[in-house]
């Protein structure tokens, strides 16, 4: 059977499968919609989580990024799993404790202020945005390139099948979704990897293969043949970075502390039924991810000789099918700018912007474009986002895997954008709505209110999915950069400082998030020229900023905190309370009664 | 323990600050210490076909990071154990007899 066939099944399939999945696990209470009823099983609540955070990012950019930058792609690599300590240690058993539902919740109770429970709203709805934009562009590109339909028409089925079991299910029917997602998502990412880990190093474990010896009997490993054929090519060595030590410290720790402080990350954790589950769940999620993330940086240095060594130097009309097909949806561009008909691939960029195409084919079929040459002799341009989706192509595997892999595309952004739905939701209808502005109104109008704005914010992720704005990409860093220099400073001082109050978490908040916002709006779009490394502050770029917004909204914390009232005391019992386990299962008592 | 305020549970929390400490003092070295700042270092050491600050970069921190949570929680479960504010005191549940062979610290 061919790939399109193929894909129509094997996404035809999972899909029918989520819908089941939300039909079973329908929402019949505020409780279900926000926690699932606090009652997931905490092997499914990891299992939850990883897809949950596994977006489209990990599954279908991650590993291109890798395999184009080498060793620096270790800031995602450290920087998206090592979260998973400081939250497992740090906040998700006091905050399962605390049991409420939104992280708003937490910094509004705790620090007593509607002010700071307003602050962290908006920081919540700004984070969550800004990712749901990127998923539904995610389930755009696979369906686009592997349903041949137009990205529309993609990314509308993509909001249908999410609007089905976000709106109806809540966070029950996410979660069985999202194990389901996971299932299909993980099984994806891993045959090709095997596959691939097998023909190039006869080794079938990639995380193996990744330190083994070439199976072309040439008895070179690898990573010294990846970074022979980098520096051939005038790329720096595979295995050496470009970035500064300062700044790979700061970006990874800016991912870390980020993912600590992501609400949808953090929302996982009230769904199960102990503070015990809570701990163990968070060990789980980072296996489940684990599985991922170190396989991804194989597959990226497989990726990389594979694609080396197929496109440099090839004639253009003999490469393979895949070079074409991805030409043709954009992500490759070819300029013959010594005319000799093959493919010259090194270091630099080949033109300057993304390709802008023609209608005209060149002299050798190529498509054309209007973009003005570099004086390098690079001629390729190739869209990272591609390599994961091209992958099993290049290496040449049977069709059922491709499909396999569109499948798992779309399982990994519609299970991040339901997750991300959900928050965006709850912090309306709940943190918005029942605690600040309508008070009075009853658990089945809330629910109502909680329905209708999971469908109003699929609406506005879809007009994003299909009207990309230009600063997507930008605006990632913002995501991390804010929910580590805003949320995981007061949470963290929440918990562990009796002495932390109203004015020190809120002057700390506004503090971190005005400077770290600051300095990436400025290098980004007030002056996007001056972005780069000497004139950054120490050599931080806007990818790390986040670290240091952190460290501002610690010290200004706590030196308002000193000078300021301390808590009442009703705030310093409750954090007596949630810093035992004892009693987390009183928190859900009203589902009883 | 049905006082979160008592001495109990000052000495629970301490107990848990200096836990959380020393396993955050091996992420931090894992991660940023062999992964990051001493990786050039590291590096003129070959682990397989992997110098061995880019392995603890791509690989090896990641395993670090899932033992020290699955540390964490077996060392948590038997400090709340040791202090009666674990959350089955009053009924068995099966999970418990996972303690019963289990030696007291003190």
């Amino acid at each position: 059977m061919d790939v399109q066939t193929l894909t129509f099944i094997f996404v035809g399939t999972t899909f029918a499968l989520y819908i089941g999945i939300a039909i079973w696990a329908r929402a019949g209470n505020t409780d279900d919609f926000y926690v699932a009823g606090g009652g997931v099983p905490p092997l499914a609540n990891g299992m939850a989580t990883a897809a949950d955070w596994m977006s489209a990012a990990s599954f279908i950019s991650m590993a291109g990024i890798i395999s184009f930058v080498g060793r620096d792609g270790a800031v995602y690599l450290m920087g998206w799993t090592g979260g998973y300590v400081l939250l497992a240690l740090l906040l998700a058993p006091y905050l399962r404790k605390f049991g409420k539902y939104t992280v708003p919740d937490f910094i509004g109770d705790r620090y007593y202020s509607d002010i700071a429970r307003l602050v962290a709203v908006v920081c919540v709805l700004f984070v969550s945005f800004t990712y749901v934009a990127g998923q539904m562009r995610g389930v755009g590109i696979v369906f686009s390139r592997f349903l041949e339909v137009e990205i529309t028409t993609g990314v509308l089925i993509g909001m249908t099948i999410v609007f089905f079991y976000a709106v109806l299910g809540g966070m029950k029917g996410i979660t069985y979704t999202q194990v389901a997602q996971y299932c299909v998502l993980i099984f994806a990412f891993l045959v090709p990897a095997i596959f691939i880990s097998i023909l190039m190093t006869g080794n079938p474990v990639p995380q193996l293969g990744f330190g083994s010896t070439l199976a072309d009997g040439s008895n070179i490993y690898l990573l010294d043949k990846l970074d022979q054929l980098s520096t051939e090519l005038g790329f720096a060595a595979y295995t050496a970075g470009n970035k500064s030590t300062i700044d790979v410290f700061f970006i990874t720790a800016a991912l870390m502390v980020g993912t600590a402080g992501l609400p949808h990350v953090i929302v996982r954790f009230f769904t199960v039924p102990k503070v015990r589950d809570a701990r163990i769940s968070a060990g789980y999620a980072l296996v489940f991810i684990a599985i991922l993330y170190t396989t991804a940086p194989a597959l990226a240095s497989f990726a990389r000789v594979n694609l080396i060594n197929t496109v440099s130097n090839t004639e253009y009309k003999l490469t393979p099918s895949w070079f074409k097909n991805w030409e043709n949806t954009n992500l490759i561009a070819w300029v013959d700018k010594n005319q000799d008909g093959k493919i010259q691939y090194f270091s630099g960029k080949a033109f300057s912007g993304k390709p802008q195409f023609l209608k005209t084919r060149g002299p050798e079929g190529e498509r054309q474009i209007s973009n003005t040459s570099t004086a390098n002799n690079n001629e390729l341009y190739i869209d990272r986002d591609i390599m994961v989706l091209a992958n099993p192509e290049i290496a040449n595997l049977p069709n059922w895997v491709i499909a396999l892999v569109a499948a798992g595309g779309l399982a990994a952004a519609l299970s991040t954008a339901a997750g991300l739905l959900l928050v965006i939701s709850t912090s309306i209808s709940h943190d918005l709505l029942k605690k600040m502005f309508l008070k009075n109104i009853t658990d089945r109008q809330e629910l109502f209110f909680a329905r209708v704005s999971a469908a109003f914010a699929i609406i506005i992720a879809g007009y994003f999915g299909i009207h990309p704005p230009g600063f997507v990409a930008q605006v990632v860093a913002f995501a991390f950069g804010l929910a580590a220099s805003s949320f995981f400073p007061v949470i963290l001082m929440g918990i562990f400082s009796k002495r932390m109050n109203r004015e020190g978490a809120i002057s700390g908040m506004i503090t971190g998030l005005a400077f770290t916002a600051g300095y990436i709006i400025y290098f980004k779009f007030i002056d996007p020229s001056a972005n780069s490394a000497e004139n950054w502050w120490f050599g931080i770029s806007p990818e790390g900023i986040g670290t240091m917004g952190m460290v501002f909204n610690f010290i200004v914390a706590i030196l308002v905190s000193r000078v300021t009232a301390p808590p009442p005391d009703e705030i310093k019992d409750m954090v007596d309370d949630i810093r035992i386990p004892q009693g987390a299962g009183a928190s859900y008592h009203h589902l009883e009664s | 323990m049905s006082d979160s305020h008592g001495p109990q549970a000052k000495a629970y929390w301490k107990e848990n600050i200096r836990l959380v400490l020393s396993l955050l003092t091996i992420w931090f070295v894992a991660s940023f210490g062999m992964g990051i700042l001493f990786a050039d270092i590291l590096d003129e050491f070959r682990f397989f076909g992997f110098k061995f600050g880019f392995w603890m970069a791509q690989q090896g921190s990641i395993f670090c990071f899932v033992i020290l949570i699955f540390i964490y929680v077996y060392k948590m479960n038997k400090l709340d154990h040791k202090y009666g504010v674990d959350e089955d005191r009053d009924h068995f549940t099966p999970d418990d007899t996972y303690y019963e062979n289990k030696e007291p610290e003190e």
